[in-house]
């Protein structure tokens, strides 16, 4: 029976109780997604973007910090059209970095 | 030319623009209020960009200070200013043709962000610590000789209306991301998070260490300004923030959290604009007459700028307008 009561869950991001091993390791395979600087340039030119609330932006700075929960039916999103990495000004090959990390979390669903 | 010029402080800044003044042939004296000619340079370790020795850059200027015989008064504070006079803590009033004021700036005092624990707690320190203790070799308080985390945070006493420090300091940007790149040498199995707000990379070869910061050292950037520091119960710092690119609340504790302390103006500015024709900005700093084709000079004819005392600057920048300052000044003997 539902009473309608919930219970709020933290909203905290913890760096030290996350696990930042895949993080890590997507890190170390694709060291140059941490050029990112959060432009955004990418989410602006996403055909997924524009009718969903999917963000590569977002998707990214959430792996990042160990918050991997959800990210993978995110990425599902993609099209891999490729226009996030015609307009990435650091030069990030973003197809490929959504792949990785789509396999990386594979375990995660 | 049988004309005096006097430089108040002996930073970079002063020694730039007495070394300058005396090449062209005019005579010109430092007054040094501490014991020794240098600045604030003298405790820096390396500079950005491109981590030259601090010591590489003040020694061929001293060197120079004393080859050419340029006449130092150390020890001597200056408390009063008058168009063609200088008056000392002692009371000595010293007569001058010019005056380039070249007092530079203070650092910000952390202990007025008491919500960052600044001498409350051992393992917060700020970048000018992390100076001294680079130069010594050594980080102190760390329990233990590999740190898991460090935190960084930017914009200590700057951009923060609170601390009345409404200005930008400009160089910590760059500062923060050359200690961040230097702490993770030390310790490379570390992990660094530079807090920011934005990051400012305004000069030659900036963005690129910032990138290589991100892409070479693994060093990470979290855009959010760290709200409170608390110790826990294992002598680490536990810091809050808001991921602002995520928006929501992050925490971390942390072996080490090093606050990037801005510029603030010089206490003796308030002295020096005393007079009619020198004039402070709300944030302190002295204002110079023009922005763009007069940024050495203030309303009177016989009074210069050179660096920091007008607003916060490089090291580069800041030796730069001590040659400018010495070119208007022998223009103004000149006329």
């Amino acid at each position: 029976m539902s009473w309608g009561y919930t219970i709020n869950r933290a909203r905290d991001i913890d760096m030290d109780s996350n696990d930042m091993t895949t993080s890590k390791l997507i890190l170390e395979k694709i060291p140059s997604l941490q050029g990112c600087i959060a432009c955004g340039a990418c989410v602006a030119t996403c055909s997924t973007g524009a009718l969903t609330k999917y963000s590569l932006r977002k998707v990214h700075t959430l792996v990042r910090r160990g918050e991997y929960s959800g990210l993978l039916e995110e990425l599902n999103k993609c099209m891999l059209c490729g226009k996030c990495q015609l307009v990435c000004p650091r030069g990030i090959n973003t197809r490929a970095v959504i792949s990785l990390i789509k396999r990386e979390l594979g375990d995660h669903r | 030319m049988n004309k005096e010029v006097l430089i108040i402080g002996g930073g970079i800044t002063g020694m730039q623009c007495a070394i300058s003044l005396t090449e062209i042939g005019i005579k010109a004296t430092i007054v040094e209020k501490s014991d020794k000619l240098g600045g604030k340079l003298n405790d820096w370790y390396k500079l950005f960009p491109t981590f030259t020795s601090a010591s590489e850059v003040i020694n061929p200027i001293k060197d120079r200070v004393k080859a050419l015989g340029i006449d130092v008064q150390l020890n001597s504070e200056v408390i009063k200013l008058t168009p063609t006079t200088i008056t000392l803590s002692d009371h000595t009033i010293i007569n001058a043709d010019a005056i380039v004021i070249c007092s530079g700036f203070d650092i910000f005092d952390a202990k007025r962000k008491e919500e960052y624990g600044y001498k409350i707690y051992n393992n917060v320190i700020t970048s000018v610590d992390l100076e001294r203790m680079f130069c010594e070799g050594k980080v102190e308080n760390l329990d233990n000789d590999t740190p898991k985390r460090i935190a960084i945070l930017h914009c200590v006493g700057s951009r923060d209306e609170k601390v009345c420090q409404t200005h930008c300091s400009r160089v910590c940007c760059v500062a923060g991301v050359k200690q961040a790149i230097e702490l993770k040498e030390l310790y490379p199995k570390s992990e660094i998070f530079n807090f920011y707000m934005d990051i400012r990379m305004f000069g030659s070869g900036y963005e690129e260490l910032y990138k290589e910061a991100q892409i070479k050292h693994n060093i990470h950037f979290v855009r959010g300004r760290i709200s409170e520091a608390a110790q826990t119960i294992d002598n680490k710092i536990q810091i809050k923030a808001e991921d602002t690119l995520i928006g929501r609340p992050l925490k971390m504790s942390v072996d080490l959290l090093v606050l990037m302390v801005g510029m603030s103006a010089g206490k003796s500015n308030k002295d020096f604009a005393n007079i009619d024709g020198v004039n402070q900005n709300n944030n302190g700093f002295i204002a110079p007459k023009d922005l763009f084709i007069d940024s050495v000079s203030s309303d009177i004819d016989s009074i210069f700028y050179a660096g920091c005392v007008t607003s916060p600057k490089s090291v580069g920048e800041s030796i730069t307008e001590g040659i400018a300052a010495a070119n208007k000044v022998a223009k103004f003997l000149k006329s």
